[in-house]
């Protein structure tokens, strides 16, 4: 275990930011986001970001590939390049698990480049809990918020950061901040540990679990009759599906540029009257079934098709973000009675 | 208050006056409030609360529930009967089948309010007239009312009642709010400061249309920015100022409209 003291955050800050870029959870205009690091600029203390960590490997909007038209002629731009090397610093435990759900989705044949790209150029520093939110669930999905995983891992304390490398790429980060850092005795990281799973075990959420939902109930929990009244009051905005560090469904346009064709992608919404719309019609026809469909989703079809694997990772966005406050907890409480 | 709505709720379901009962809905913790419908008795005991997270303007659902059979009966604070009017004005909802009740409103807050105050791990929340305490995993926090309340609420334009059927409570007055002072104080900047400042604040936007969705002006049909058939359609911004400029498009096309609720800040 190595550490650094606190109020030598910045030189640690500066070594990583030496020869990448460095993003840390910092104040952007009174909210908390991941923002890239400029000397002086501070961490905040907030549990988590607004966005999600995943905006990194799936960013909200992204150009895949340029049409040009001159007369006859169509010249077709690739825009993908190497991506930068880049460090996110102080993701927390639920959101770096995201990482591994959507690896599930874009790493599988066919792998999506643009996403391997960003992955392969990007190390995850995590960061341990202390002090969890009535909001968390992390724990129902087996994420450990006290020994988060990552490339490497830091514990911060009253006075300084603990850190220690999980994998090759966090072994080669520590290695390059080795100038920064101390070596520790690990016991103040032991301490803090106990106590967040302490604090963990009185929090309202503690036993909630999603364990009875999977690809066996399928037909049973989407002939609920009890989506009628969950999805009543759901404005079909996309608060809970922009906020998820799991959602991961796009939409692919063409934008008109005058000379030609710019083919983009960005995040859909499943909440949307133009979600999986097509020529013969939206197959979701009302909010209800638009609103079923994200659950199903997280709890239904993705455990099936992933080895149990739920499409979330209780990071608590969804129940505090959402302008009616209806979420995956009360959804999947509410529909576990009939399971 | 709660008590006498819900007395009230239930000998309106009773003699018929009404079918169904639109409110709020009791969640998971003591300030997660969502709207519901309330059919019986036995449901509005269960769930039906009226407090201090019970922000949710009602009136824009009532598009949505007076195309259904019968009457619903509504509970509505002072903001939200501005909206009312404002819908009905538009012919957005239809008024013979809506029976609705003035509640008083001393102002809102919200979970979010409460975490911005550092409070987290709420385990319960307990309101005494104006004091609001706040039990944690972590140890009790006690507020004042004022310290917690939304900024919509800070700047609360009336306590007064513009729309309903009947009241519970007393009936306030129009307020005098600021809620220009912020408006001054944009107008007396800079060009260059005023642009800095909307840059910075829209730039917090993430698209996701909850301030749209939200809001009892905005009840278009088929909105301008959802249609794909419109040119415009703009699920992705080509950079950070077309991004800005949904907000610009939609302030303008409420400006007029707009009755204050505060829904789109909270949202």
């Amino acid at each position: 275990m190595l550490k650094i003291s606190l109020s030598k955050i910045q030189d640690l800050f500066a070594a990583i930011a030496a020869d990448e870029a460095l993003y840390i959870p910092a104040d952007h205009a009174g909210q908390p986001e991941f923002m890239r690091w400029e000397a002086g600029m501070q961490m905040a203390d907030a549990l988590n970001t607004v966005r999600s960590a995943k905006d990194f490997f799936f960013p909200q909007t992204e150009n895949l590939v340029t049409f040009k038209m001159q007369g006859q002629k169509i010249d077709i731009i690739d825009p993908r390049s190497e991506t930068e090397d880049f460090v996110v610093f102080g993701v927390r435990a639920c959101d770096v698990r995201s990482f591994s759900i959507l690896d599930r989705v874009f790493l599988v044949d066919p792998v999506d480049s643009y996403y391997e790209n960003r992955r392969k150029h990007g190390t995850i520093v995590s960061m341990a809990c202390s002090k969890p939110a009535e909001t968390c669930f992390c724990h129902s999905f087996g994420i450990d918020a006290a020994e988060p995983e990552g490339d490497a891992v830091c514990w911060k304390t009253e006075d300084a950061l603990y850190i220690r490398a999980n994998t090759e790429k966090g072994e080669k980060l520590i290695e390059k901040l080795r100038p920064v850092l101390e070596e520790a005795d690990d016991a103040p990281v032991k301490a803090q540990q106990e106590q967040t799973r302490a604090i963990q075990e009185k929090l309202p959420l503690n036993s909630f679990t999603t364990e009875k939902f999977g690809g066996d109930v399928l037909l049973k929990v989407f002939n609920s009759d009890k989506w009628a009244s969950l999805s009543e009051a759901c404005l079909g905005c996309g608060t809970c599906t922009f906020v998820c560090p799991t959602c991961q469904c796009y939409d692919i346009r063409d934008f008109k540029t005058g000379s030609g064709v710019q083919r983009f992608r960005c995040w859909d919404s499943c909440m949307y009257s133009d979600f999986t719309l097509m020529a013969s019609g939206n197959p979701r026809t009302s909010q209800k079934e638009r609103f079923r469909q994200r659950f199903m989703h997280k709890l239904v079809y993705f455990p099936a098709n992933n080895d149990g694997i739920y499409g979330c990772v209780g990071c608590g966005r969804c129940l505090s973000k959402c302008p009616i406050s209806m979420n995956i907890v009360k959804v999947a409480k509410c529909l576990e009675g009939e399971l | 208050m709660q008590g006498m709505m819900i007395a009230r709720a239930k000998e309106l379901l009773q003699d018929g006056t009404v079918n169904r009962v639109l409110g709020w809905q009791a969640g998971e913790f003591a300030y997660d409030i969502t709207p519901a419908v309330f059919e019986t008795a036995e449901e509005l005991d269960a769930g039906f609360v009226y407090n201090a997270f019970c922000g949710n303007n009602l009136s824009k659902y009532l598009i949505k529930e007076t195309k259904k059979d019968g009457k619903v009966l509504v509970f509505l604070k002072p903001c939200d009967t501005y909206s009312f009017n404002q819908l009905l004005t538009e012919h957005r909802f239809d008024r013979e089948k809506v029976y609705a009740i003035g509640i008083p409103c001393e102002g809102k807050t919200s979970g979010e309010m409460l975490k911005a105050k550092g409070v987290s791990g709420i385990t319960g929340i307990d309101e005494d007239g104006d004091s609001i305490t706040v039990h944690t995993v972590y140890g009790d926090q006690g507020f004042n009312r004022s310290d917690v309340l939304e900024e919509r609420c800070l700047t609360c334009k009336s306590k007064k009642h513009v729309a309903y059927d009947e009241l519970i409570g007393e009936d306030g007055e129009v307020l005098d709010s600021h809620r220009f002072d912020m408006v001054a104080k944009l107008e007396a900047m800079t060009p260059d400061e005023r642009f800095a400042f909307w840059r910075s604040q829209l730039s917090k936007c993430i698209r996701c249309n909850a301030c749209r969705n939200v809001c009892p002006a905005c009840s278009c049909e088929k909105c301008v920015f959802d249609n794909p058939e419109s040119g415009i359609a703009q699920k992705a911004a080509a950079d950070s100022f077309e991004e800005n400029m949904f907000q610009i498009i939609r302030a303008f096309h409420v400006a007029g409209r707009c009755t204050d609720c505060g829904e789109c800040s909270r949202a």
